[in-house]
C-alpha cells in the first residue's frame, strides 16, 4: 500500500495522500476477502464482484481527473509487489509452494489490470462524449450580420438535441433584435439526409410563424444532388448555394444596396 | 479483400462509419457525388438502426466483378423487422414521424439495394455503389 501512495507522490495535485490511502485499504481488503474463498483463476465471479466494483470506480475516476493509462494500472499492479513479499514470508522454507503461489497471484493480478484498463477506456469515451457534447452547445453562434439580418452557420453534424439548440437560439435572436431575415448556412454540415432535411424544414417554418423569412444557403452541388435523389422537397425554401448569394438575398429585402464607390466621384472617402 | 465491422449503437458512431467509407472511397478513386450519395444511403440505414433495432453493426468492403470497383456496405440488425416491407419502401410511409424517405431514398442513391427484414427476424440491408456509380 505505501508503495501505492509513493508511486503516486508526484502527483500529489490530482488525488490527495488520503484518498489514495483509502482507495488502497479498500480494494486490498476486498481482494483479501474474496483470495479467502480460494478463487485465482477467475475474476468474472461473484467472488470478485466487490473488487470489480472498486477497481472500476478508481479507474474511471482516474480516467476522468486526467491520469495517464500508465499511472492508473501501476496503482493495481503495485499490489503485486506487496503481495509477494508477503507470500515470500510466509513460505520462506518451501520455495516450491512459494513459486506455485506467486504464479496465482501474478495472473490474478494481471487479470484485475486488464479489468482496470478497460474500465479507464470506458471512462475516458465518456469524457470526450461529454465533450462532444460540449462542442455541439458552442458551435451555433447566432450573428447579427445587419440591422434586421441575422446568419446561423451550422458546423457539424446535426442530431435531434442539435436541431433544438439551433431552432431555440435563433427564434429567441429574432424576438430579441426583431429581425425579419435568418439565413441558415449549411456549407459546414457534412451530411445531409431525410432527418437533417426535415429538422431544416421544421426550423424554417418556425421562423416564418415568427414573421421572419428563411434562407437556407451553402448547398453544394453534390448535397443538392442528393437532395433531390432522396426525395426532398425543398421548392418552398429560398435556398442559395452561398452565403454571399443568401445576403444579397436579404440585402434585395429589406431595400439595401451594396455597391462599389467611385473613388473619382466621392473623393472624400479617400 | 479486407473488411471492416464497426458497432451501431449511438448517433456519435456514424462518425467512425463516415469516416471509413470516406477511406474506401480514396482507396477506389470515387469522385465526390458518389461519395456523397453512398455515405448519405449509408447515414438513413445507420439511422434507422438505432430508431427502430436500437443497435446494429454495419460491415464495409471493396467488392469488383470484372476489374469494375464498388464498394458494398452490409447493415445488419436484430430488432423488431419490418411487418410491411412492400410499405416501408413506398416514398413517404413511415411508422414513426419521419419523412419516410430513407429506404427508398438509400435505393435511389446506390448502385444495388437489397433488403432482407421479417417481423422477429432482424433486418438486413446491403448496399452495393459502384465506382462509376452505375
Ligand atoms: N432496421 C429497421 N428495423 C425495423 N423497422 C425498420 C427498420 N428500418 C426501417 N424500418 C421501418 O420502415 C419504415 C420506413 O423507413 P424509412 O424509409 O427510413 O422512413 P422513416 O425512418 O422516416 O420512417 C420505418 O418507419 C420503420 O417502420
Ligand atoms: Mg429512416
Amino acid at each position: 500500500m505505501k508503495m501505492q501512495v509513493d508511486d503516486t507522490m508526484q502527483r500529489n495535485n490530482l488525488v490527495s495522500r488520503e484518498e489514495l490511502q483509502r482507495q488502497s485499504e479498500e480494494l486490498l481488503t476486498a481482494l483479501l476477502q474474496a483470495i479467502k474463498k480460494g478463487n485465482f483463476d477467475n475474476v468474472y465471479t461473484d467472488d470478485y464482484a466487490q473488487v470489480n466494483d472498486i477497481l472500476s470506480d478508481i479507474s474511471v475516476m482516474r480516467a476522468r481527473q486526467g491520469f495517464s493509462p500508465r499511472e492508473t494500472n501501476r496503482f493495481v499492479l503495485s499490489l503485486k509487489q506487496a503481495l509477494c513479499d508477503v507470500l515470500e514470508q510466509e513460505h520462506a522454507g518451501t520455495p516450491e509452494v512459494l513459486y506455485k503461489e506467486i504464479l496465482q497471484v501474478n495472473s490474478l493480478l494481471d487479470n484485475l489490470s486488464i479489468i482496470a484498463f478497460e474500465t479507464y477506456i470506458k471512462g475516458r469515451e465518456d469524457v470526450i462524449l461529454r465533450q462532444s457534447d460540449e462542442i455541439n452547445e458552442i458551435s451555433t453562434p447566432v450573428i447579427r450580420v445587419w440591422e434586421g439580418i441575422l446568419a446561423l452557420p451550422i458546423i457539424g453534424t446535426l442530431d435531434s438535441s442539435r436541431t433544438q439548440t439551433v431552432m431555440e437560439n435563433l427564434l429567441q435572436e429574432i424576438v430579441e433584435t426583431g429581425s425579419s431575415i435568418a439565413i441558415l448556412d449549411i456549407s459546414g454540415v457534412p451530411t445531409v439526409d431525410s432527418m437533417v432535411a426535415q429538422h431544416l424544414i421544421k426550423t424554417v417554418s418556425a421562423t416564418r410563424l415568427m414573421g421572419a423569412e428563411c434562407i437556407i444557403s451553402g448547398i453544394r452541388p453534390e448535397i443538392a444532388q442528393t437532395i433531390v435523389h432522396l426525395g426532398i422537397d425543398l421548392s418552398n425554401i429560398v435556398t442559395k448555394a452561398t452565403l454571399a448569394s443568401a445576403l444579397q438575398v436579404a440585402f434585395a429585402r429589406l431595400n439595401l444596396q451594396v455597391r462599389s464607390i467611385d473613388r473619382m466621384a466621392a473623393p472624400l472617402l479617400k | 479483400m479486407s473488411n471492416h465491422t464497426i458497432p451501431i449503437v449511438r448517433e456519435q458512431d456514424f462518425i467512425l462509419i463516415r469516416s471509413h467509407i470516406q477511406e474506401l472511397c480514396a482507396e477506389t478513386g470515387m469522385n465526390l457525388i458518389n461519395q456523397t450519395k453512398l455515405i448519405t444511403a449509408a447515414s438513413e440505414l445507420v439511422r434507422n438502426i438505432l430508431n427502430y433495432a436500437k443497435s446494429g453493426k454495419v460491415m464495409m468492403e471493396i467488392v469488383s466483378i470484372n476489374a469494375r470497383q464498388g464498394i458494398k456496405l452490409t447493415f445488419t440488425d436484430e430488432g423488431p423487422g419490418i411487418e410491411n416491407l412492400q410499405a416501408a419502401m413506398q416514398d413517404g410511409y413511415s411508422t414513426s414521424s419521419g419523412m419516410g424517405l430513407g429506404l427508398p431514398g438509400a435505393k435511389r442513391l446506390v448502385s444495388e439495394f437489397a433488403i432482407q427484414s421479417a417481423p422477429g427476424k432482424g433486418t438486413i440491408v446491403t448496399l452495393i455503389h459502384w465506382k462509376d456509380g452505375h
